[in-house]
């Protein structure tokens, strides 16, 4: 219950103590750059400037910059056929990008399913819908073999056909719009199914990009963690909250930055904590704040403490 | 006593471990059994939906297109669409309806040029070369040439006139002192492109391209025709073989 009452308040007092643009500020750079992305697809179609074409399987940006999703051509591979240097150096191009700057940084910044499945942990937490269904974390894993292995046993990119990632893409750019009913139903799984149920457990795509993640520079740090006050509202907003613990709690002499590749990078505990603890930096920061002043006596982590705040 | 209470909290532990795990594998087999069945629904084409030229054979074009589109973006003419979600060919792949817009045989190629992956072949440089499907008249009781007219019409766009298409003259046997030009489709230059298809005057087109799988013959690989056999040979293939003279009908007295 307290939990509940919790996630409906989260980012409340960040934005009380701080502002309204500082507790919001990354969740609007992400919402920009989501649209940002779709704009350069669009404006060739509504406006006859093409700068690029394609969709997120494969695209190609001012008639020179090729572009492919990993897990497409993974697809592909796994249907035996062997693309041509356009894709593969596509490829390369993206899996070089998210080794630096963030892996599942894709599904935060530029996946436009990202605000379906937001939407839906955002309804889910106004209305305090339980938990629900409960994946285990191996399930996007064991998905995205069980997807490789429809491709190869009918020797076609089969998730293309449903992927809602690139189905989005397809109805905004060439008006494929049943391909929407897709979507439709990934909000309604995370919204009464499962929690964070596509994006943190099922999609293969994001897989992909968590596999990435594992060894990406560009990471968020827990560095002011000696100023946490337990209140858990990034708890509540992260999508995919196992990963906040070990950097925030720092046990067994866990370093502050969040290294798990299912982190997406998304900055919104960064915007949501009252404390400001967390921050972008890269894998090897291994700073820590000093705790300067003393915390109010240690409530230890339960959420009475918190609730008081509140 | 000890040990059984020890049993007793192990044991819940582990089966919750060993169903959730289990749960987890079937929910993901689940899940890539019908993403298979769904795919595998899919791979066959609809007789009336054309692949771009230069496409693979549809088995290996459906493992090899990404469903990104970039050739509907070169596509001038607006002839190729991408598939929508069972609506036919798999969705997200592009393909064409002659009847609505054929392809117009671009001398550059623009939508093979620009596919990333292979699905559209690179080997294809010359567009009279593609095979997008192939022509046949279905209905001989509609065409107006069979009927003895001279429509043409078909003829008359074919973008490879008298070799896709020629005109076969013929004796009218309904009206007994006519001619009918029969429109014949040679497959070996027949790029599918569905000029035709689309031009026809008729409600119902008398001549349709139809996928090659669906209309084209194959000559067996083990035949040998013996007038090619012996050209090629530049000499009788049984040397020393006597040509008898052929017997002619008596002439009636």
């Amino acid at each position: 219950m307290t939990a509940r009452i919790q996630a409906r308040i989260a980012g409340r007092e960040a934005w009380a103590l701080h502002g309204w643009w500082t507790a919001h500020k990354y969740l609007i750079l992400r919402r920009l750059t989501q649209l940002g992305v779709l704009a350069l697809f669009l404006s060739g179609p509504l406006a006859g400037v093409w700068i690029a074409k394609g969709t997120l399987a494969a695209s190609l940006t001012f008639d020179a910059l090729p572009l492919t999703d990993p897990f497409v051509v993974l697809q592909s591979l796994a249907a035996r056929h062997w693309p041509e240097t356009t894709a593969l150096t596509g490829v390369a191009i993206v899996a070089g990008f998210y080794l630096v700057f963030g892996g599942r940084t894709f599904c935060a910044w530029v996946c436009p399913v990202n605000p379906v499945t937001d939407l839906a942990a955002w309804m889910r937490r106004r209305l305090g819908v339980e938990k629900g269904f409960s994946m285990r974390r191996e399930t996007r894993w064991l998905v995205a073999l069980a997807v490789l292995a429809a491709a190869a046993a009918t020797g076609t990119v089969a998730w293309e056909m449903i992927n809602p990632v690139t189905l989005i893409y397809r109805a905004a750019l060439f008006g494929t719009l049943a391909g929407l009913a897709v979507v439709v139903a990934v909000f309604v799984f995370d919204l009464v199914v499962a929690r964070d149920g596509w994006c943190g457990h099922v999609c293969p795509i994001g897989t992909a990009y968590a596999l990435i993640g594992k060894a990406t520079l560009l990471r968020v740090s827990a560095r002011g963690r000696a100023r946490c006050d337990d209140c858990l509202d990034c708890f509540a907003v992260c999508p995919e909250s196992h990963v906040i613990a070990p950097a925030l709690r720092g046990r067994d002499g866990a370093g502050p930055v969040i290294a798990s590749g299912d982190c997406t990078a998304c900055g919104r505990c960064v915007d949501v904590c009252p404390e400001r603890v967390f921050a972008f930096t890269h894998r090897f920061d291994t700073r820590v704040d000093a705790a300067v002043p003393p915390p109010p006596p240690a409530a230890g982590r339960s959420a009475p403490a918190a609730l008081e705040k509140a | 006593m000890v040990m059984s209470t020890e049993t007793d909290r192990k044991t819940p532990t582990r089966r919750r471990f060993v169903q959730a795990t289990l749960r987890t594998a079937a929910g993901a087999g689940a899940c890539g059994l019908g993403l298979a069945l769904f795919a595998a629904q899919s791979r066959s084409l609809p007789a009336d939906a054309l692949r771009p030229p230069g496409a693979l054979p549809e088995p290996q074009f459906l493992s090899a297109c990404v469903r990104c589109g970039l050739c509907v973006r070169a596509c001038p003419y607006d002839t190729l669409t991408l598939a929508d979600l069972a609506a036919g060919p798999a969705a997200g792949t592009p393909f064409f309806r002659a009847r609505q817009i054929p392809c117009e045989m671009c001398e550059d190629i623009p939508c093979v040029k620009t596919c990333p992956t292979g699905a559209l072949d690179k080997s294809l440089t010359d567009i009279g070369a593609a095979r997008m499907g192939v022509a046949v008249i279905v209905s001989r009781d509609t065409c107006l040439n069979l009927q003895g007219l001279r429509c043409d019409v078909c003829y008359r766009v074919c973008p490879v006139i008298d070799q896709a298409i020629t005109l076969e003259q013929t004796h009218n046997r309904r009206t007994g002192k006519h001619a009918v030009f029969e429109p014949v489709v040679h497959p070996d230059a027949c790029t599918g492109c569905g000029k035709c298809e689309k031009s026809c005057v008729l409600t119902d087109a008398a001549i349709k391209v139809l996928p090659l799988g669906l209309a084209a013959g194959r000559q067996d690989e083990h035949y040998r025709r013996g007038w090619e056999e012996k050209r090629k040979a530049g000499r009788e293939l049984v040397p020393g073989l006597i040509d008898l003279p052929d017997r002619l009908p008596e002439a009636k007295p």
